[in-house]
């Protein structure tokens, strides 16, 4: 938090340089401070908190001014340069799991309706179709990289590569409703059976917590996909964690 | 600024202070929402760890006649707790975000309570007589032998120690996917809407399984995001007018007769942005963090990170009057924004409806809070600190010292606690009591009668 009194390095004190957008160029020091808080909101945009959702309206400030910065960069030409910089398929994987860290206030279902999830992919969609009894098969075989789903929790760097920064401000905000395939497969590879069978036992335990959405997963069928079942016994540990909550409560 | 000694100012006195002394805070303590009830006469409030505690003023006593009577505790009880959303392995938090009074209409008591989920209608009743007297069952709840009733007997009502009972009458749950800032009771009483950061539900209060979507700025693709509503309220007086609050510091009046699905407004207040202050952070400042109508539903008040705004609900493109409250801060945006503190959501409220009087009050940072008077145009800093703990004493004015030299008795920005932050207060409905929350503790200050 603050500290009493320490000065800090910052655009603190120097109103001139903040009042003006377009001037000013020529100081380098304002490039810099421009870059520094551009690096400090992807960082506040990143570091989202693992239990509880992320306030949207934080997020929302936040990424504006990301977008404010990136729109006078563009303007500057400063912007041309950090775009020819080369990126990696190992930053792009980084910023898949960033993805995932910061999901924020997925949409999962509108109220009453039917369930979001079939506007992530035609699969689902067609699958809904068929099922007149609202029961869903879960995803296609999933190609889930379990490896990223158990490091997101430790991941914490902020964004290094700029030359993935348009990437990675879409990618932050398509988390806002979760339309990217791999993070939708993601979400069902951590619903598979075993899930719900603990769901159902707890159920009387469980009073207040009876979801909206939970309407159409009530009657999920037990799914067909035996890839998601080698899987489970890395979910333990999410279980685990789910029946701590549960049984303290 | 508001001193002692003006003829209608009014004088602030210590009254009293509740909750822990200790300066390492609770998690579960920080207070989340304060309200006084409609008569004043019970104050609640909620926190952190999903609990409200309400106090009850004690009837005034005839011998103390220059102090009012004293707030005590009335009723305790666990109103939300901690959820799991399995869906989003995400919790969901037990935090209090608001606490609104019904009007009395019998001898209960009846208040909403939302998190950031769920919306609950409690009803506190008071207990103070029992029944005595049953054939077939003894005092303590045991049976007798039937053979050895011999006589009969009507059981009667004996009084006994008041208990003041808790129990929640509805539980509105749900309808919302993002996290519930604001509920606002219609002034019909029957209904009230409760608001989240992209859409407004209309609820009757008898009815738990349905609502009515009537605001919903969601766009279709949510990579367009880029505003989210922070307050709503029921207009006072016309039961189809509410207001809601943007983060781009956008007012919009809506009117539930236009259409079912208010998302054209009636009216948009909007100030024009000031080039001159133009930042980085001109959009984040602005952002409203609440709104209140006045008593009389002629204005309403919003409050942005610096400043306080009455809006005239006939005049559109300006606020009628704006009061700085920490202007010295405008120069530390980037700090504050770095630690977060930038997005500290202020409150800020009227005072009773004492038709001479027209002040505003919201809070500020080191446990400070601002009052604005409207007829006077004078402005007062005051400090919410137990060393000012002496019931009658006037309480004396502080000063931040912006630059230069720093006067006596004056504080220096960059000594300003940026963790004592007083983002809740409350102006009792018809006297000039006040309650002001500290990050756990509640404050109720009182004018000094003569």
């Amino acid at each position: 938090m603050f500290v009493r009194g320490l000065k800090r390095k910052c655009f603190d004190g120097e109103e001139d340089i903040e009042g003006t957008l377009a001037g000013f160029k020529a100081i380098p020091s304002y490039n810099l401070q421009r870059q520094s808080l551009l690096d400090m909101s992807l960082v506040k945009l990143q570091l989202c908190h693992m239990l509880v959702e992320p306030n949207l309206c934080r997020s929302v400030l936040i990424a504006n001014t990301v977008r404010q910065i990136q729109e006078e960069m563009t303007q500057d030409g400063t912007w041309q340069m950090i775009n020819t910089q080369s990126t990696g398929q190992a930053s792009l994987d980084r910023l898949v799991s960033t993805d995932i860290l910061c999901r924020s206030s997925r949409d999962q279902a509108e109220g009453k309706h039917v369930p979001a999830y079939g506007t992530f992919s035609k699969d689902f969609e067609s699958d809904q179709a068929q099922d007149s009894s609202e029961t869903m098969s879960t995803a296609p075989s999933v190609q889930a990289p379990r490896n990223l789903q158990s490091n997101v929790w430790e991941m914490e760097n902020p964004q290094e590569n700029k030359g993935n920064f348009q990437k990675s401000l879409d990618q932050i905000f398509e988390t806002l409703e979760n339309k990217s395939p791999n993070s939708v497969e993601d979400l069902f590879s951590e619903v598979d059976n075993s899930y719900y069978d603990l769901d159902t036992m707890l159920t009387g335990m469980i009073s207040n917590t009876k979801m909206g959405h939970c309407d159409s997963l009530e009657t999920f069928s037990s799914p067909t996909n035996t890839a998601s079942n080698s899987n489970c016994k890395s979910d333990l540990n999410d279980l685990d964690h789910i029946v701590e909550i549960l049984v303290e409560s | 600024f508001l001193g002692a000694g003006g003829g209608n100012d009014i004088q602030w006195c210590f009254s009293q202070v509740k909750g822990a002394v200790d300066d390492d805070v609770a998690e579960a303590d920080i207070i989340s929402t304060v309200e006084f009830n409609h008569s004043g006469e019970l104050l609640a409030t909620g926190d952190k760890g999903g609990r409200v505690v309400i106090f009850q003023q004690e009837q005034e006593n005839k011998t103390q006649s220059h102090s009012r009577g004293e707030y005590n505790v009335y009723s305790t009880f666990q109103s939300h707790e901690p959820e799991f959303d399995y869906l989003k392995s995400l919790e969901i938090e037990e935090k209090i975000n608001k606490i609104r009074w019904l009007p009395q209409k019998n001898a209960a008591q009846f208040l909403l309570s939302t998190n950031d989920k769920t919306i609950k209608l409690w009803k506190i009743s008071e207990r103070d007589k029992r029944p005595e007297g049953y054939n077939l069952k003894e005092e303590d709840g045991r049976y007798r032998d039937p053979t050895t009733v011999t006589t009969l007997r009507v059981p009667v009502f004996r009084p006994m120690d008041l208990m003041v009972e808790a129990s929640p009458r509805r539980i509105f749950a749900n309808a919302h996917t993002y996290h519930i800032n604001s509920i606002s009771i219609n002034s019909d009483y029957e209904t009230y809407l409760s608001a989240d950061d992209l859409r407004i539900n209309l609820w009757h209060l008898e009815i738990t399984d349905r609502s009515f979507n009537i605001v919903d700025i969601k766009p279709a693709n949510m990579e367009e995001l880029t505003e989210v509503i922070t307050a709503a309220e029921f207009h006072p007086n016309s039961c189809s007018t509410f207001v809601y609050s943007s983060s781009k510091g956008t007012i919009r009046l809506c009117d539930m007769r236009a259409s079912a699905l208010c998302d054209r407004h009636s009216k948009l207040f909007e100030e024009p942005e000031d080039p001159s202050n133009r930042s980085f952070f001109s959009e984040i400042i602005s952002s409203i963090s609440d709104v209140k109508f006045s008593h009389s539903g002629r204005y309403m008040m919003t409050r942005d990170y610096l400043s306080v705004k009455i809006w005239d609900l006939n005049m559109e493109n300006r606020p009628v009057e704006t009061y700085q409250v920490h202007e010295y801060l405008r120069s530390k945006l980037c700090s504050l924004y770095e630690n977060d503190c930038i997005f500290d959501k202020f409150e800020c409220c009227w005072n009773g409806s004492d038709r001479q009087v027209h002040i505003v009050m919201t809070g500020s940072y080191n446990n400070f809070f601002r009052m604005f008077d409207r007829n006077t145009k004078r402005d007062i800093t005051l400090e919410a600190s137990r060393e000012n703990n002496k019931p009658r004493t006037v309480l004396k004015p502080r000063k931040v010292c912006a630059s230069g030299k720093r006067k006596k008795d004056e504080i220096s920005v960059d000594s300003l606690d940026f963790n004592k932050k007083i983002l809740h207060t409350a102006w009792h409905p018809k006297e000039n009591i006040i309650a002001v929350a500290t990050t756990n503790n509640l404050y109720i200050f009182q004018d000094k009668m003569n």
